[in-house]
């Protein structure tokens, strides 16, 4: 299992690093000092939001509009926050400070695929923690060498990176797709995110998308219930 | 400090507030049943609308590209049961390759 566990962060940092580098380009493109684009993915660490700002900046937009469109995005951190702490232990505090600033979309995303597949709580504490580190190590360094390395990096969506992301995501989301009450909410949560993407603000669709957690509370109960422990869904 | 400084803080200062909210406040408490439940499912909302904003949406537009041509052959992998490396670089291939051939 521990193998696997790097093999999954190697391959996310990757990916990721691959966004860093262009967003430490495209950051000193908009106008930010290299030292500054660097300390902006090490102080924010939300790769989205950061992209939303320095595309603000690059259209001449006033900085604290990039800054509140950033944090709208990063709304569903709160969430994403939430669903990972039904799984960490009550650590020290200094240690919840810290995993509360590896709360991305990865490290949530396959600590909680893991979970899915019932892999026990110490085990995704694990993940969760590995999968960030790495997540915000690459980040952070590929930002520096695209900031002061300059225009050397091609596009990464020639790779197809853009879409090993959604991919990704997919396969992390299986094992809620067998049984009903995923089903629902998976299906939810993706139909309010598409339909909100044409008419509200960037990051409100997947926020909006968490109310569709609440689509199996009018559901019939299932025909045959299962025991279900508080941090893992149920497995099939 | 410039206003460009400034607005980087909020956004950083923001960001960390609403990330480490539930792993400072909530982590190894047990929630009330229904937020447990709500809880429990939250991720397969959140992971399927990640799918399908990051499939389907360009800025505030709704778009079939190169990317739902990957996303669907990662889904077949999926559904076949082809482990999460396969089912990333096959996403991910699948992709680039229908650009290549022309695909938006």
């Amino acid at each position: 299992m521990g193998a696997s566990r790097w093999s999954e962060a190697s391959a996310v940092a990757f990916a990721v690093g691959a966004y860093g580098l262009s967003y430490g380009v495209l950051a000193t493109a908009a106008g930010l000092s290299p030292l500054v684009a660097t300390l902006s993915s090490l102080l924010v660490l939300a790769g989205g939001s950061q992209f939303a700002f320095v595309a603000v900046l690059a259209a001449g937009g006033a900085p604290l509009t990039g800054a509140v469109g950033g944090l709208l995005l990063n709304v569903r951190y709160a969430a994403f926050g939430l669903a990972i702490a039904q799984v960490l232990p009550r650590a020290p505090l200094p240690r919840r400070l810290v995993d509360g600033y590896i709360v991305v979309d990865e490290s949530v995303a396959l600590a909680l695929g893991a979970a899915g597949r019932g892999e026990p709580p110490e085990a995704v504490t694990a993940r969760f923690r590995l999968v960030g580190y790495a997540v915000a190590a690459s980040w952070i360094g590929m930002t520096a060498l695209g900031a002061y390395g300059g225009r050397l990096i091609g596009d990464p969506e020639v790779y197809g990176l853009d879409a090993a992301f959604p991919a990704g995501f997919l396969a992390l989301l299986a094992p809620w797709l067998r049984t009903p009450a995923g089903r629902r909410a998976a299906a939810a949560g993706a139909l309010l995110a598409v339909v909100l993407t044409p008419i509200a603000p960037p990051g409100v669709p997947l926020l909006a998308a968490a109310f569709g957690a609440l689509a199996s509370y009018g559901a019939p109960p299932p025909r045959s219930p299962t025991p279900r422990s508080p941090d893992v869904p149920e497995l099939p | 400090m410039t206003t460009t400084t400034i607005a980087l803080l909020v956004l950083a200062g923001g960001t960390y507030a609403m990330k480490a909210a539930g792993p400072v406040l909530a982590a190894g408490r047990e929630l009330p049943p229904v937020l447990a439940r709500a809880a429990d499912l939250l991720p397969a909302a959140l992971l399927a609308a990640l799918v399908a904003t990051q499939t389907l949406a360009s800025g505030t537009a709704v778009v079939l590209d190169a990317r739902a041509v990957g996303v669907a052959v990662a889904a077949i992998a999926v559904w076949r049961g082809a482990p999460f490396g396969l089912v990333v670089v096959l996403g991910a291939g699948v992709t680039a390759l229908a650009r290549l051939a022309g695909v938006a």
